[in-house]
């Protein structure tokens, strides 16, 4: 079988160390190993990591694929350094069965460019009134065990309640879109000095907040673990430090792009900048950095939510909300926390692998860079910095708010199981 | 000046004068029995209506066609523009026939910035209204209107609303007059206060440069002029007040609550009024309150806005005020 050699790469951000992948496995990490048999990656100054994984992104197949596909979505994956993507359930039709979920699933399988692992919807037709079959989609090939009906909130407290407890019996855990309907009928952007100037409807941080607020006691109360995604507040934060200091099982997860832009943006009124929850403020900025530095929030993931041309080349209220993000995730994650010096490059693997795949149970990913594990690795050029040109983008959409700003790092390589999804920056 | 007429907050102290000025010019022409310059001869202004307004967008035609200029209009409601891409479309199409100038109404915020700023287009735009936002030529013609009455016609000329205490009362959430007006008026030198109650105020107010009040009847004996602002009766149903009666009370312009007001204050109304809700009939149609002659004053605004985005250095007027008297 295939050997590689990957040589002289700082495993974590540590000591130049060679590792040895054979037959899709780690075979040995440690210095001056044989290269006899294998292909040599030179990886000198450059850093290892396991391959990261995003518990959050959206490759819209079924149903909207002139946006993207399982195909381009896992091929942007690779690209930027992912081997598991959670994909969310907000499809046409939406992914709340067992044969929907096994479809994506198959789908990320026969490509090969990253695992999928679908996350089933918590409600029938993301509607919020009545639970999806949550055990048959675990159950099903697709092993489902995050149930969000990402895009919506589960805003019935009574079906969240349910959910929370009903999937306690396969370890499952619902992963909430916190957004308070009422309070954001019309929410265009972040509701405070910009969206009063602008006069865009506005979306309040309380919306947010009075729900995480809301389900953590409910965890609490029910014996669960509830997982909170794309959270975008200083309040947030605050909240679940609290629940995390009374040992409620809460887990929550940023975006890059809410750990570096602010609603100053929307002033170009671009919806390139539209998106949900909405860029907040710098204060919300500088809380969510450091609740990721200090491990209140757990994780970082992409929300990756592609959206076709003409969906954003319009004026702002007619505009799709959502941005790309796999591509850029990691450079934006060293421009913000590593540069920055919040983060070790061991502390972005526990963020962006270890912890996401512990979350989502995927196993075979998030795991240690040590001999007998699966080769699921990526090799990162940090001393790389150029602007982003979204032309080289292996998504199908090109809606990043990153356009021309120079970012660091660049993903050269991925190994999904031993086998090079990227190459020197180019995809096999 | 610049190219295009955004907002109310692009304008400086000085480009917002030789405006005022501008339009004091003429207003000349409209006491001329032939109401019409040759300063637009040969320039196409189309006016791209996305949202139903009769008032203004017969205004800025009125001012087209004083100025000369070859008019076209286009009402974008009920055709199938609501999408952005639309809104692309038609411009680029619009361009494609060789227009100067945009004048442009539509119920989104920011869609004027973005027709301006995308590359779709070259034409000047003028934005004529949106969404919640700006809608810049009527704050122009509020405080044109205002600089007559407060300092004076022909003592206004070059002179701005220094230390005018101007109050705004009303849907201070919604209107896009609003915020056009605490903009100008503030580069202008007034000291604007908005009243309204709480639910109808923005949050994040407090960085714009105005007092905020919710009760007018400490406010209206410190008031030069009171603008009030249309309240919809629908906002009832989305709980910003309890019932019209109780708006009314608390923030309706009455004849007892006028005579609050110095005596040489005026009352505005950018208009359509409701009547009975806001006002009453009484006040809009005492002596002190300037609805109409607004109207009037926004064709001379327009003209001079039209004039001074696509008219270029030549004088527009060639009396000069000495001919009046």
């Amino acid at each position: 079988m295939s050997k590689t050699l990957i040589r002289g790469a700082q495993v974590l951000g540590g000591e130049p160390q060679d590792v040895l992948i054979e037959d899709g496995t780690v075979a040995q990490v440690g210095t001056g190993l044989s290269a006899e048999g294998a292909e040599v990656v030179e990886a000198a100054g450059k850093v290892l990591l396991p391959g990261l994984v995003d518990l959050h992104t959206h490759l819209r197949e079924p149903g909207r694929e002139d946006s993207e596909t399982v195909l381009t979505g896992t091929r942007a994956a690779a690209s930027g350094g992912y081997t598991a993507v959670f994909a969310m359930a907000n499809t046409f039709p939406v992914a709340d069965t067992a044969g929907v979920v096994e479809q994506v699933y198959r789908l990320g399988q026969e490509h090969g460019y990253c695992d999928v692992q679908p996350v089933g919807a918590v409600t029938v037709g993301l509607e919020g009134r009545k639970l999806a079959e949550l055990g048959a989609m675990h159950e099903s090939a697709a092993g489902v065990t995050v149930f969000s009906d990402d895009g919506k909130c589960v805003d019935d407290a009574v079906i969240m309640r349910r959910a929370l407890e009903y999937v306690k019996a396969f370890g499952g855990v619902v992963a909430q879109h916190a957004q308070e309907p009422r309070l954001t009928e019309g929410a265009q952007m972040n509701e405070g000095v910009v969206s009063a100037e602008l006069g865009l409807g506005g979306w309040p941080a309380v919306a947010e907040e009075s729900v995480i607020a809301r389900d953590v006691l409910l965890a609490e109360h029910v014996g669960s673990r509830v997982h909170i995604c794309h959270l975008s507040t200083a309040g947030s934060v605050e909240i679940v430090r609290w629940a995390k200091s009374r040992g409620i099982d809460v887990t929550a997860e940023v975006t890059p792009h809410h750990l570096l832009l602010t609603d100053e943006l929307v002033r170009t009124y671009d919806p390139v900048y539209k998106v949900n929850p909405p860029l907040r403020t710098e204060r919300d900025v500088r809380a969510l950095r450091e609740a990721l530095a200090d491990g209140t929030i757990d994780i970082v993931a992409t929300d990756h939510a592609p959206h076709p041309h003409e969906d954003k080349d319009c004026e702002w209220a007619a505009a799709a909300m959502g941005m790309v993000g796999l591509e850029t995730a990691l450079s934006v994650v060293q421009e913000t926390m590593v540069d920055t010096g919040l983060l070790t490059w061991a502390q972005v693997a526990e963020r962006m692998s270890f912890k996401p795949a512990e979350i989502g149970r995927a196993s075979g990913h998030g795991r240690p860079v040590s001999a007998g594990e699966p080769a699921n690795l990526t090799l990162v050029d940090t001393a790389y910095r150029g602007p982003v040109d979204p032309a080289g983008f292996a998504s199908r959409s090109r809606n990043t708010p990153y356009r021309g700003r120079a970012l660091p790092g660049r993903v050269t390589h991925t190994w999904l199981r031993g086998k090079a999804t990227l190459v020197d920056g180019k995809l096999t | 000046m610049q190219r295009h007429l955004i907002s109310a907050a692009d304008l400086s102290r000085d480009d917002a004068v030789l405006i005022l000025d501008t339009a004091e010019e003429m207003a000349r022409v409209a006491d001329r029995p032939i109401k019409k310059l040759p300063t637009l001869r040969g320039r196409t202004v189309v006016n791209l209506f996305f949202e139903d307004s009769t008032r203004t967008r017969i205004s800025f035609e009125a001012a087209e066609k004083r100025l000369s200029a070859d008019v076209i209009n286009f009402s974008a409601k009920g055709s199938s523009v609501s999408k952005g891409e639309s809104l692309k479309d038609t411009a680029q199409t619009l361009e494609a026939m060789g227009v100067d100038a945009v004048v442009i109404r539509h119920g989104a915020s920011g869609a004027p910035y973005r027709l301006a700023n995308s590359g779709w287009i070259d034409a000047a735009v003028i934005n004529a209204g949106d969404g919640t936002h700006q809608h810049p030529t009527q704050a122009l013609l509020d405080a044109f209107t205002m600089r007559r009455r407060l300092v004076g016609r022909d003592a206004g000329l070059g002179r701005d609303l220094a230390g005018r205490r101007i109050t705004l009362v009303g849907d201070v959430l919604h209107s896009r007059v609003a915020r056009s007006n605490v903009d100008l008026l503030h580069t202008l030198g007034a000291e604007v206060t908005l009243v309204a109650p709480p639910t109808l105020v923005p949050v994040g107010v407090g960085s714009w440069p105005c007092e905020i009040s919710y009760d007018l009847d400490s406010v209206l004996p410190k008031s030069d002029a009171v603008m009030m602002l249309r309240v919809q009766r629908e906002r009832m149903n989305a709980a910003f007040f309890p019932t019209e009666r109780e708006y009314s009370r608390r923030y309706g312009l009455d004849a007892d609550r006028m005579a609050r007001m110095p005596g040489d204050a005026i009352v505005m109304h950018p208009g359509p009024m409701v009547r009975g809700m806001e006002i009453t009939a009484e006040v809009a149609d005492s002596e002190r309150c300037t609805a109409v002659e607004q109207v009037a004053n926004g064709v001379s605004i327009r003209m001079a806005v039209l004039y001074l985005l696509l008219g270029g250095n030549e004088p527009a007027v060639t009396h000069t005020r000495t001919e009046e008297k």
